[in-house]
């Protein structure tokens, strides 16, 4: 057990973390409820009197409307697509390497860890010629095919990590118990599998959601822009006005969906993450 | 309650190499059968062809007198106990051991469910612990549950795949003495499957030893113990196992490395004309000279040899005396290590002294044999030149009729 003294120390370490990691969230914050004019005042919270929602404003129903909710839209549609791809080739993959024995099982991860550590930037020159050449570029496809070489690898190898320890005993314990080979693996695998599958397509998500380079190079004009690359092409109300208060803005409004994924599912991020003990 | 029959049982894996080859079991209503081997032997191949798990490549098992061999094993109505239990982590201790209840769909009202796992918890112990996970239970009390799972619906027949294994020495003993009272109380028909001989010896009504997918004997514990058929099942069975001294016989004297027996003529014409043979001796028939009674050194033979150490226990005490056998009874000596899954027999004999015995280490000592229970054997087969078949059919009949007994006066104590 903890003693009180060593409850302190570690209390104390947590807060650290979380201002070191919070702080610039809540600049961001304060930032997007701040003036054009109160922008460099230098202070760390909008000025009394000056606080104001104009920035939402601009980007949601304002100037900024039709670049920032076209790039919402797709960047929503191209994040999830490619995670639902990601995690059901990632589930078969994993499944078999989990599973069975066949030759080239080892080729199958180490190729997949080859591709995932390879820079994305040294990829993307070519990966714009070529998109050009055939069509793809400044299309949702464009962008979905780069995003799975991003989580594919992650996803093979988390979900592989986790398929091994499944306890697979339990389908044929089932069986013996009354239960179909569907029923067995829907009753005694499933509920087993899904937290990891689950945590995997989280990760996924995030991934992609994420990106910028692949997001700026790829694409041209609104039909398949992607917020983080959309921030850049802010512009503010004359030339000698910097929009970082909208860019303020929009980063907090693609913050919440995946602050709000963790929260509405951190028991089952957690549990996936720790469940599977259950030898002793 | 079922009868389950194996006959001529052959399973081929797709190497062609038979892992399990020609074994045919009567395992009777309400037996206690046990299969036991060193690791590789089969004795799982067969547990999970009798359950389903497996296919047999041939031969035929019958459960309850029906032909098995290609249900499913939902159909077959047996039940499981695996080794590292296979509890539902998602379920609570409840669930898990309801779980075949739940499966078997319109089969029982949510009343009969409760009552069933109320019951089998009660029974078990486990009625504090029915909302727990099972990764809040410790190793005890997940072996229990995973009893529970397979007593609460009415079975035909028990499996148990090396269900003690993972426990410690303490737990083991103490859940071996409450599968044996349980299985009497509802003299099920259990085939249990384990390495370890202790369990196979206390547990079980019959017991298979197996070597290589070969089924070697079975029979009684006491039978194994002491009309053994071959080399690999009398050193098998049996700890500290038996001793295997060479010696060629003259007479009615067998010469060994460690002196000069004399064996009773009846046992000596059974061995003759060949150049070696095998005597086998359990630690337990040796003796010091000086402590055996008048009357019965006559049933046995005194020589003297030189002990290397003694250990001390408390109630018995072990003695050692090394051998210098040739090398091609060493060679032999050797490979039937590998079949019993040992490094090397090393060439010493272990002789079990009298507690109070003033036999040390290093110094000539008297030693008394007792020469009616050693077994000869054929070095090149194996077999049991010695082997007393109608002794050993007593001592199997005398065990399924003690098995008779007790399972009725069990009937009797659960209907009074």
């Amino acid at each position: 057990m903890t003693s009180g003294k060593q409850k302190i120390i570690w209390s104390g370490i947590a807060v650290l973390v979380l201002i070191y990691a919070l702080f610039p969230v809540a600049s961001i914050l304060s930032t997007s409820f701040k003036a054009p004019s109160d922008l460099t005042s230098g202070k760390f919270l909008p000025s009394s009197g000056a606080s104001t929602l104009e920035n939402y404003q601009q980007i949601l129903v304002g100037d900024a409307q039709g670049l920032f909710l076209s790039a919402l839209r797709n960047s929503i549609g191209i994040a999830l697509i490619a995670t639902v791809i990601a995690v059901v080739l990632a589930t078969l993959c994993a499944y078999a390497i989990a599973r069975l024995d066949f030759p080239g099982k080892k080729i199958v991860l180490t190729t997949a860890l080859a591709v995932s550590i390879f820079p994305v930037i040294s990829i993307v020159t070519p990966l714009f010629n070529l998109w050009r050449n055939i069509g793809l570029y400044d299309t949702w496809l464009g962008l979905i095919i780069p995003y799975l070489s991003l989580t594919l690898p992650i996803s093979i190898w988390t979900l592989a990590a986790f398929f091994r320890q499944i306890p697979w005993e339990l389908e044929q314990a089932a069986q013996v118990d009354g239960a179909t080979t569907w029923q067995a693996f829907r009753k005694a695998i499933v509920p087993l599998a899904a937290p990891g599958v689950f945590t995997t397509a989280i990760i996924a998500f995030f991934i992609a959601w994420n990106d910028f380079v692949y997001g700026i190079s790829l694409t041209s004009t609104e039909s398949a822009r992607t917020v983080p690359a959309a921030l850049a092409f802010f512009t503010g109300a004359s030339q000698f006005e910097a929009p970082t208060g909208a860019i303020s803005a929009a980063a907090i409004i693609v913050t919440i969906p995946v602050v709000l994924l963790v929260l509405l599912f951190q028991r089952q991020i957690v549990s996936g993450l720790t469940q599977g003990a259950v030898k002793g | 309650m079922a009868a389950i029959t194996l006959k001529n049982i052959v399973k081929k894996y797709g190497d062609g190499f038979p892992a399990v080859n020609d074994v045919s079991i009567d395992i009777a209503d309400g037996e206690f059968v046990i299969l036991v081997g060193p690791s590789g032997c089969g004795k799982s191949t067969i547990l999970r062809m009798i359950v389903g798990l497996e296919d047999i490549t041939s031969g035929e098992l019958m459960i309850g007198g029906q032909r098995a061999n290609d249900k499913a094993p939902r159909d077959r109505n047996l039940a499981m106990v695996f080794q590292n239990y296979a509890l539902y982590p998602h379920l609570t201790v409840f669930e898990n051991i309801a779980f075949p209840l739940r499966l078997a769909k319109g089969k029982h009202q949510e009343e009969d469910v409760q009552r069933l796992v109320t019951e089998a918890a009660a029974m078990l112990e486990l009625t504090d612990h029915l909302q727990r996970k099972p990764a809040n239970l410790s190793g005890g009390q997940r072996q229990r549950v995973a009893m529970g799972r397979a007593i609460v619906r009415q079975a035909d027949a028990f499996l148990f795949d090396e269900p003690l294994s993972n426990l410690d020495a303490k737990l083991r003993g103490q859940m071996r003495s409450e599968i044996s009272q349980m299985q009497r109380r509802l003299a099920t028909t259990s085939v249990y499957v384990t390495h370890d001989q202790t369990e196979a010896m206390t547990l079980g009504d019959r017991v298979a030893v197996l070597k290589k997918g070969e089924l070697q004997q079975i029979a009684s514990p006491r039978e194994l113990y002491e009309q053994p058929v071959n080399l690999f099942v009398a050193g098998f069975i049996g700890s500290p196992s038996m001793n295997f001294l060479p010696a060629s016989l003259e007479g009615n004297i067998l010469s060994t490395a460690i002196g000069d027996i004399e064996i009773s003529p009846e046992k000596a014409d059974k061995a003759r004309d060949r150049p070696v043979i095998l005597v086998g001796v359990r630690p337990e028939f040796f003796e010091d000279a000086s402590l055996v009674e008048e009357h019965k050194l006559h049933h046995g033979s005194t020589f003297t040899a030189e002990l290397t150490h003694t250990e001390w226990l408390g109630n018995e005490q072990y003695g050692y005396i090394n051998f210098d056998p040739a090398p091609e009874v060493r060679e032999m000596l050797n490979s039937l290590a590998r079949d019993m899954d040992a490094d090397e027999l090393r060439p010493q004999v272990v002789v079990t002294l009298d507690a109070a015995s003033k036999i040390r280490g290093g110094r000539p000592a008297e030693l008394w044999l007792d020469t009616r229970r050693l077994h000869l054997f054929d070095p090149k087969t194996g077999e049991n030149l010695t082997l007393d078949a109608e002794e050993g059919a007593r001592l199997t009949a005398e065990a399924n009729a003690e098995r008779a007994e007790e399972i009725e006066s069990a009937r009797q104590v659960a209907a009074g």
